[in-house]
């Protein structure tokens, strides 16, 4: 491990001997889900709880003539079906914009649809029942009357003038549209020895959650209060925008996260569904319980990444790139998803693509545009896998050019180790980034020359492998500039309370929430150390707005590097005065003072002085014993925000080694590396395990994934046997190094590592598919790599 | 219908709708809802109990078909202790996130270590190739499955 320690010789509570930072400690939640003892929403249960299943549309855009439930209405079971006017009457419309994307416009989205439908699988009713059986059952009598219109399928044609508005208040089918142009990029262009141009073409995919999306709602007509379950990433946004529409106050509102299915974005959102089943709830009077079956996932989950790009590159012999250039345009469905918008990946595209690299020329466009299809939206590294495959796709491109290796190319253009703190030409500031030390350890973990040797060796035989290296940056920590600056109550600090129980435990409450990274484990890890606390004594409380501190969630990448430091802001607080009472209780002084090992110890020896267990029984139990003025609080919160830095970007680099089977068209993943700088690692396993998950979903985009659409924008494959995702048996063993560049922002240090696997493992891919193929003079752009295109590619079919 | 029928041990007599698969048997009826439903098409693997001996999915099987079975799930295994070992050893490798895929990879596992006493990491990735997990990239789970036949070919006489 590279350690290039921001405070070098500054030893923090986090050093202390028996830290558990910067160890592979095991998660504490985890013996209860390996047991079935876990508790996710799609397990819930309440008393007189009815179930919904909504009847959608099988068109892409419709007018709803009329809708006949009679039928529906007398089954035995059914308590209610609620069409959209009915719902509308509970719950408020909602436009999914940010004024900081400037001129990004929507149209009003309702819970359930009005009088038109505005693509496949959006909800024109809702069956509540006493079972989901006889929801569905019901739902299959409904019959609803519809007037077929046109449907806008093809973001290429989406703006042309005799295409059909879908919004027509809108006056065009164009959401958002950004430009950028720094540096001097048309005289860059002259003055290269090269330039290459290249389309990008990325499959819509989506994230595929093994739990579907779940939520029960329980309005409480006595307390007139609703408390909603649901496997969520951000409970306090969803409290904020359940009480928003549905005219309560947040107090009237709690959100309880139990136990989460997986999430990657997908549940970070708040779906026209789910608003519909908070609604039913308070319409009629019980607990309300909504589970998506897969097909509904599907057609409802957001979607991601149906991006094509136009990227030009300029490159001087001697490697030097001198410009980067990229025209991106990507369809979003019909609406712009809320609260976060559905113009965030574009608007990431546009600030990430060249991020890595020194040339300061740069000019973008990135277009967004309205589509009868599923709404897209932010899933797991939102717009850095388009970035980073049209930027190391072209840097990949100008090397072959001219004839220089990948990995040269890259040392020689990569922004040097010491020239932080920059900025990106998009002026994205950097404090500090390692894609030298990153590039450099990720060619000795792969043993790069000896891979090249062996590809020639093969290549003789017939036999066509390649490799393929992406470099990358990675947006983490996210301050107010996501989301909170245009407008969405989404907060962007987190906070953490810590108190000592009565028997010296400790309880700790944080806003940050949990869906299988390790949030539980890293909170306690962190206040474990601070406060000389063994882990097993620490209980981390959270996913609920009645208990919990205000704050963000676990999204973007911010969990550990946000919460975390405030979980290490609290338990210093805590650490300080429990040593006050201490020193009272032992006519010591603070100073002279420790914690370790579940007891207070002298500073200078370590010889334990009194348990916090027997501390505990005098504070709670006979305070009377304490010194007069003495009033203990073994109870601390803390709460934190980058101010600093909008963003605290990491880096890392990718390599693929593959071999494609030039007779079928298949490809075989043999390896991947990743050396990535997410700063402290406070759980190296978790760190590990987050960058090989986060690959492998890269690896299915790279490979298998992809929503197929027809041109009258029907889904045809919205079930998991025909859209593939990446099974063990195809996936490669992942080899993953590290490069230590903490944050100065925090005590902690730590920056984000959820995404750097998705960031970079579809570039990696490609750019090895196209290093095997080199001899065959194909060139492909395009993802997924079905053997379809592979073979194509090869002229074979 | 009246079904009568072993879970876990337990004698289970229900009546049942022809329709009713043993996932939602298991879940609704039974409360054991360490069952999970991933796809209700037999594609994901979440569901995977025991029934008589032989793994099933338990979304491709009807609740009538159990009648006079004896059925294991992810509970039963748990406080049996027949899966201790894999259980300690997923802990310690990391090899779930979310856990929402880890009762039926558990199954699985547990199902391949039987028939198999040392499968090699292939064998392991083939074995579970009806099971989806979506968080971990499958690495830590064919680890912790290789530590566990290792572990259990040592201790055996």
């Amino acid at each position: 491990m590279t350690i290039s320690s921001a405070k070098p010789g500054v030893l923090s509570e986090l050093d202390r001997p028996n830290s558990y930072i910067g160890k592979s400690v095991p998660r504490p939640n985890l013996e209860r889900l390996m047991q079935g003892r876990g508790l996710y929403v799609s397990d819930m249960e309440l008393p007189r709880m009815g179930h919904v299943v909504f009847v959608r549309s099988p068109h892409a855009h419709a007018k709803i003539i009329a809708i006949d439930a009679d039928e529906a209405r007398r089954l035995p079971g059914v308590i209610a079906i609620v069409t959209g006017e009915e719902l509308a009457a509970v719950i408020t419309p909602w436009v999914g914009v940010l004024s900081h994307l400037k001129g990004l416009k929507s149209a009003p989205q309702h819970a359930i649809a009005l009088d038109r439908v505005c693509w496949q699988g959006e909800a024109v009713a809702a069956i509540v029942a006493t079972s989901r059986a006889v929801a569905e059952d019901a739902a299959e009598v409904v019959n609803v009357e519809y007037e077929e219109l046109d449907a806008v399928t093809d973001m290429g044609t989406a703006l042309d003038p005799e295409t059909t508005v879908i919004h027509p208040t809108l006056g065009d089918n164009l959401a958002f549209e950004r430009n950028l142009d720094a540096g001097a990029v048309d005289a860059a262009f002259a003055g290269s020895d090269e330039v290459v141009e290249a389309n990008f073409v990325f499959g819509r995919h989506t994230g595929v959650t093994l739990e579907p999306r779940a939520v029960v709602a329980d309005w409480n007509a006595a307390e007139t209060r609703l408390t909603i379950y649901q496997g969520t990433q951000a409970p306090h946004m969803v409290q904020n925008l359940a009480a928003l529409h549905l005219g309560l106050e947040e107090s009237q509102v709690r959100v309880v996260c139990k136990d989460v299915g997986g999430s990657f974005g997908i549940k970070v959102h708040i779906y026209a569904d789910e608003m519909a089943t908070y609604a039913l709830s308070k319409l009629l009077r019980r607990p309300i319980k909504f589970v998506a079956d897969r097909v509904e996932s599907f057609n409802t989950d957001i979607h991601a990444r149906d991006h094509r790009c136009l990227g030009r590159i300029g490159v001087k012999r001697d490697g030097t790139i001198t410009a980067f250039e990229i025209d991106d345009l990507t369809g979003i469905g019909p609406y712009s998803m809320y609260p976060r918008t559905s113009a965030i990946e574009a608007n990431q595209v546009v600030n990430l693509v060249g991020g890595p690299y020194v040339t300061k020329n740069y000019r973008a466009r990135a277009r967004v545009v309205f589509q009868n299809k599923n709404v897209m939206c932010q899933y797991r590294a939102v717009g850095h896998p388009i970035a980073c495959s049209v930027t190391e796709g072209l840097v990949d491109l100008a090397a072959a050019k001219i004839g220089m290796d990948p990995v040269e190319i890259r040392l020689r253009n990569l922004i040097t180790d010491d020239a932080y703190p920059c900025a990106s030409p998009s002026g994205l500031r950097f404090e500090l980034l390692s894609h030298h030390a990153a590039i450099n350890k990720l060619v000795t973990m792969m043993d790069y020359d000896g891979l090249r040797a062996e590809q020639a060796a093969l290549r003789k035989k017939n036999i066509h492998r390649g490799i393929g290296i992406a470099s990358f940056i990675e947006v983490t920590n996210p301050s107010a500039a996501f989301y909170g600056v245009g407008g969405a109550r989404i907060s962007s600090q987190d906070g953490v309370a810590v108190r000592l129980d009565a028997q010296g435990s400790v309880i700790c409450q944080t806003s940050i929430t949990e869906q299988g990274q390790g949030s539980e484990s890293l909170t306690a890890q962190i206040v474990g150390s601070v406060l000389g606390v063994s882990m097993e004594r620490v209980r981390v409380i959270l996913g609920d707005t009645d208990n919990t501190p205000y704050g963000g969630g676990t999204w973007a990448s911010r969990g550990a590097g946000i919460g975390g430091e405030a979980a290490l802001q609290a338990a210093k607080v805590l650490r300080r005065n429990i040593l006050e009472v201490a020193a009272a209780i032992l006519q010591s002084s603070p100073a002279e003072l420790d914690i370790a090992n579940n007891a207070v110890v002298s500073a200078s020896d370590g010889t334990p002085r009194i348990e916090l267990r027997e501390l505990a029984r005098i504070v709670y139990f006979r305070p009377d014993t304490l010194p007069p003025g003495i009033q203990a609080e073994l109870m601390a919160t803390r709460h934190f925000v980058p101010r600093e830095y909008p963003f605290a970007f990491t880096n890392g680099v990718q390599a693929s080694w593959l071999e494609v089977d030039t007779e079928t068209g298949f490809i075989k993943l043999l390896r991947h590396w990743v050396v990535e700088d997410c700063g402290t690692l406070i759980n190296p396993q978790l760190v590990d395990e987050q960058i090989r998950g986060g690959v492998v979903q890269g690896l299915g985009a790279a490979l298998f994934e992809k929503c197929v659409y027809d041109e009258r924008g029907q889904l045809t494959n919205a079930n998991m046997a025909d859209y593939l995702v990446p099974m063990s048996g195809e996936m490669p063993d992942i080899d993953v190094g590290h490069v230590v560049s903490p944050t100065s922002e925090t005590e902690l240090g730590a920056k984000g590592a959820g995404e750097a696997g998705t960031a970079g493992a579809a570039a990696a891919v490609a750019n090895a598919v196209n290093d095997a193929l080199r001899p065959f003079g194909a060139i492909i752009t395009e993802i997924p790599l079905t053997p379809q295109v592979i073979l194509t590619a090869l002229g074979r079919i | 219908m009246p079904i009568s029928l072993h879970v876990n041990g337990e004698r289970v007599d229900a009546n049942v709708l022809p329709r009713l698969n043993l996932a939602d048997f298991l879940r609704e009826h039974l409360q054991l809802t360490g069952t999970h439903i991933g796809c209700e098409h037999g594609v994901c693997g979440a569901c995977t109990v025991r029934v008589d001996g032989e793994i099933v999915r338990s979304c491709l099987m009807l609740a009538v078909q159990t009648d006079g079975a004896s059925v294991q799930t992810i509970e039963g295994l748990s406080d049996s202790g027949e899966v201790a070992d894999l259980q300690a050893a997923f802990r310690d490798r990391n090899a779930l996130q979310c856990g929402f895929c880890t009762p039926g990879m558990l199954m699985a596992a547990h199902d391949l270590l039987t028939q198999q006493a040392e499968p090699d990491r292939e064998r392991i990735r083939e074995h579970l190739s009806g099971n989806y997990c979506r968080c971990t990239g499958y690495q830590a789970i064919v680890d912790a499955i290789e530590t566990t036949a290792r572990g259990r070919t040592r201790s055996r006489p």
